[in-house]
């Protein structure tokens, strides 16, 4: 790979050059539907039948993730062998299997999976998450009011994130999609007797709708773009080719950006993250951590030929993707430090995380955003899962007030904690440091503090990620402060928790160590050549339908740098919280006067962060108010005096032409005509009654007389 | 020849004279008499157009019956014997007036379509040929006249039956 | 002898019935009047058939005296049941049919 020079910004694109495409094939990679099918099963059975198992249902969950598990590892064994076997130079085209539903007017509605190194990595992802999940909730819902209803939705998750994952056609993406926010919605709501978490899960499913919307634009755009065809080989293909006008490919892109926004928690559709936490934990660690979360930034990743040519995004120094991935990370990071639940805080740091994905995906970095992905799964749902073992035991979220000092009596779950958390703040040698530091390179900021190459000079990207990694490294070290460290500030005395929550725990820890070697950078000079950028050989992928992207050259100095921030970052907050913060009082969660006491500006500011950048006042009151009120008033202000007094005038003005109609058309004209008509005869009638006298004579003298007048007539004129 | 019409009109003058006198005389047993004149004149002047079955049966019927049964009538309703004062109507000229208009009528188109024509001089009908004539050619109308009069009996006898 | 003068005869005979018939308030003198004008009729029949040399004018007059006989009886038998019920029989007083 040859190394670019990147003053200016004019960069010329490294091109992988494929001699040739082979076709993969295996049996677990063409029969890949099988493995979102167990869990779609699993659902029908725990719905129907879940409450007659002797454990709910539960078994049925675990057998069918873990069947679906196996089944995701051989298929990405079988994808390695693929690719090994191709050989350098050589392309791997993905496996696709389609089946067609149903052609309507010349277009075809299909529906099929498509297996290359994306799908085999989220595959691994969802179902390692989804079977560990599965076994902490026995523990963690157990006796539950809604405890069958509990698996069923999770195996209905798991099969309808694994569907969206293999998805072969944007239509299908769009059922998945809106499937895995619907289990989101069931799910956050499972206690939804208490209206917060109603609340919540309605926020969260209306939130995703607004971004939905510019789902269906853009798939619409890129159907018509991309000379009718919803596949997602044919319209990368066409993308990455220049057969879709640029135009096209960027108005479809910011389209899916707002779809992206709205489930990957990007600013500013990131406000229903937090809410979701009133669902039950593991539900936060599955699907608000490692798994529906990202479904968004695994559609830009899927579709990359569209956003990279459609955002421009070698060559340049900024674009809209990137902005936003920067933005969100920095918005995530700074409100995760005004937090007293644990959930929450964990929340703003994947709403961060997940800045940091798309902020690698805009600047070219797509490998190490998919990456990323990966290692922020483990150790974020390792962190989820750990709170979640931590309010098994105070009964709570609150750090402030109910916990404190708990690794003395939960040193598993605080290990592994503690592991997960470093790993989040991005230090070496745990899996957080190795997807960051290449997302950092990646941005290409003009070598100074290494990483050159990459496909742009993303300088204000680098800097917002840096200082982000600093901030992550504060607020987590915050939370493992105010968690486990000081006195404990709850009631009762907590334990433990059991083998079925404590072991999915280290076993995350474990992949958050590990997890990272499988991408160690190019160049590495510890190790050998072979052993690095693993993940990168298999998963990306260099065929027709994926754009050429080039690969920045990460470096010792950026490395180093990055870990110094991450440092300095868990020094500063440690000085605050382990030095003065228990210098006040074991028992304190922070300082007497401290600067938002001391400063009217900090203090504005903390409540700035406390009210969350005053976003869902924004929504809620003034958008959703305003619609409410104002608007709702003066369109019923308008029905009733504008259209209803139209109405009655019009309903008034006829009765008032009924009336003319009736008393004087109709009783005194056409009355008049009538009885008029009756007048006539009536008259002459009464004369003519005056010939019946009664009198045989008279009858008798106007018979002779009319008959010798009738005769005379006879005789003179006939 | 002259016999006959100085017979005809001595009996014409004789029917009119009773005639005028039945519509105008004030007594009501004089006009039934009058009429009896009339018709025996009708009567005289059957015979003279030779057809004496029907002059007989004119006095034999009309005069022998039909007067009868009027002077019975008279004598029944009370008539008064006797001149009456209010035995017409006060007013009488508009039945002048029909009855001048019919007349005028019947003779214009008499006299405009008969002219000058005469009767033969010999009648030669016989009251054998009018026997013959009503069972042969009028049978149906003869049965029906006897049924009629059948009727007419009845039917004067339920009229003026006393309840 | 002219037809005509027994026509005409007829016809004043039959005037003088018509003028009795109008004028006449007691009901006896108006049937009296029409059987003038019946009699009237039977002198033109009789005469009309001796013209034309047929027989049928003497039997229609026979015809003719048949009818009025039952004619006057019933007329006789109704007058006498009205002069019962109304004690009179001036015509110019049963006019229970006016209007």
């Amino acid at each position: 790979m040859e190394s670019l020079s990147v003053f200016g910004g004019a960069a010329v694109l490294a091109a992988e050059t494929a001699e040739g495409i082979a076709h993969a094939s295996g049996w677990f990679l063409e029969n890949a539907w099988l493995v979102p099918a167990f869990p779609a099963l699993s659902f029908l059975v725990i719905l129907f039948f879940g409450k007659r198992f002797p454990k709910g249902g539960s078994e049925v969950g675990i057998a069918a993730v873990a069947l679906s598990f196996v089944f995701a590892v051989a298929a990405g064994i079988q994808w390695i062998g693929q690719i090994n076997s191709a050989g350098e130079g050589t392309a791997v085209d993905a496996v696709t299997s389609t089946w067609t539903w149903w052609v309507n007017g010349g277009v075809e509605f299909s529906i099929g999976t498509l297996v290359d190194g994306l799908a085999v990595v989220l595959m691994f992802v969802v179902t390692t998450v989804s079977l560990l999940v599965h076994v902490y909730s026995t523990d963690y819902v157990a006796g539950d009011r809604r405890y069958t209803h509990f698996f069923a939705f999770l195996s209905l998750f798991t099969a309808a994130m694994l569907f969206f994952v293999l998805s072969e056609n944007t239509l299908q993406m769009i059922v998945g999609w809106e499937l895995v926010g619907v289990c989101s919605f069931v799910l956050i709501g499972h206690w939804w007797e208490e209206k917060p978490n109603s609340d919540a899960a309605l926020k969260a499913f209306f939130t995703n709708r607004v971004g939905d919307i510019g789902l269906l634009i853009g798939v619409a755009v890129l159907f018509f773009a991309a000379d009718q065809t919803f596949s997602v080989l044919e319209i990368n293909k066409m993308a990455v080719s220049g057969e879709i006008t640029h135009l096209a490919l960027l108005v479809g892109g910011c389209a899916l950006l707002a779809a992206v926004m709205s489930k990957s928690g990007q600013f500013f559709l990131h406000t229903w993250l937090p809410d979701a936490m009133a669902g039950p934990t593991p539900v936060s660690a599955l699907i608000h951590a490692a798994t529906m979360v990202v479904a968004g930034v695994y559609l830009i990743a899927r579709l990359y030929g569209v956003f990279f040519e459609g955002f421009s995004i070698a060559g340049s120094s900024v674009n809209l993707l990137a902005i936003v991935g920067g933005l969100t990370t920095l918005v995530g990071a700074s409100l995760a430090f005004v937090q007293r639940d644990i959930k929450k805080v964990l929340a703003y740091s994947t709403i961060s995380q997940l800045g940091y994905m798309v902020l690698a995906l805009g600047v070219g970095a797509w490998t190490a955003a998919v990456f990323h992905l990966f290692t922020h799964a483990f150790f974020k749902a390792c962190l989820f899962l750990g709170s979640g073992s931590v309010s098994h035991a105070v009964h709570s979220f609150d750090m402030k007030s109910d916990m404190g000092g708990l690794r003395k009596w939960m040193p598993h779950t605080y290990k592994t904690f503690v592991i997960a958390s470093l790993a989040l703040a991005g230090i070496p040698p745990l899996a957080g440091f190795w997807s960051k530091d290449e997302i950092l390179a990646g941005t290409g900021g003009w070598g100074l503090v290494g990483g050159t190459g990459g496909n742009g000079a993303y300088l204000v990207m680098l800097i917002m990620g840096m200082a982000t990694a600093a901030l992550t490294a504060a607020y987590m070290t915050r939370c493992v402060y105010l968690t486990f460290f000081g006195e404990f500030r709850g009631h009762g005395t907590p334990h433990e928790s059991g083998p079925r929550i404590v072991v999915p725990l280290w076993i995350l820890a474990v992949l958050a160590v590990v997890a990272g070697w499988l991408n160690l950078p190019k160049g590495f000079q510890l190790v050998p050549e072979s052993w690095t950028t693993r993940f990168e050989h298999y998963v990306e992928s260099s065929a027709d339908y994926f754009p050429s992207i080039a690969h920045a050259k990460p470096s010792w100095t950026l490395a180093i740098v990055s870990t110094a921030i991450a440092l300095g970052g868990i020094a500063v907050a440690a000085r605050y919280y382990f030095g003065r913060v228990r210098a006040e009082s074991p028992r304190a969660t922070e300082v007497g006067r401290g600067w938002t006491k001391r400063s009217r500006l900090a203090a504005a500011g903390h409540t700035l962060l406390a009210k969350k950048y005053y976003l869902d006042h924004l929504y809620t009151g003034i958008i959703a108010g305003g619609v409410k009120g104002p608007i709702a008033r003066a369109a019923y202000k308008f029905n009733q005096e504008g259209i209803d007094r139209v109405v009655n005038a019009a309903g008034e003005r006829s009765v008032k032409a009924g009336h003319v109609v009736y008393d004087i058309i109709d009783q005194k004209v056409v009355d008049g005509v009538v009885n008029s008509s009756g007048v006539a005869p009536h008259m002459a009638g009464e004369e003519m009654r005056k010939m019946q006298t009664g009198k045989v004579q008279s009858y008798a003298g106007i018979v002779f007389v009319a008959a010798a007048l009738l005769a005379l007539v006879f005789i003179v004129f006939i | 020849m002259v016999a006959q019409n100085v017979a005809f009109w001595v009996i014409a003058a004789a029917m009119l004279y009773a005639g005028l006198r039945v519509v105008t005389t004030r007594n009501v047993v004089h006009a039934a008499l009058y009429l009896v004149v009339v018709l025996a004149g009708a009567a005289a002047l059957f015979l003279l157009l030779g057809s004496e079955f029907v002059g007989i049966t004119q006095v034999l019927i009309y005069i022998g019956a039909v007067i009868v049964l009027f002077l019975f009538g008279i004598m029944l309703t009370r008539a008064p014997m006797g001149k009456e004062k209010d035995l017409d109507h006060p007013r009488k000229l508009p039945a002048l007036l029909a009855a001048l208009i019919v007349g005028g009528v019947t003779i214009y188109s008499v006299l405009d379509y008969f002219g000058a024509e005469q009767l033969p001089r010999e009648s030669r009908t016989t009251t054998r040929e009018v026997a013959d004539s009503i069972f042969s050619e009028y049978i149906i109308a003869f049965e029906a006249v006897s049924v009629l009069l059948l009727a007419a009996l009845i039917g004067a006898i339920v009229v003026a039956r006393k309840e | 002898m002219y037809v005509s003068q027994f026509a005409v005869l007829a016809a004043v005979l039959f005037s003088m019935g018509v003028y009795g018939i109008l004028v006449r308030r007691n009901g006896i003198l108006v049937l009296m009047s029409v059987e003038l004008i019946l009699n009237s009729v039977n002198i033109n029949l009789v005469a009309f058939g001796a013209l034309r040399d047929t027989i049928s004018g003497e039997v229609f007059a026979l015809f003719v005296i048949t009818v009025a006989a039952a004619e006057v009886g019933v007329g006789l038998a109704i007058v006498l049941m009205i002069y019962r019920n109304r004690r009179s029989v001036d015509l110019s007083e049963m006019d229970l049919m006016k209007g």
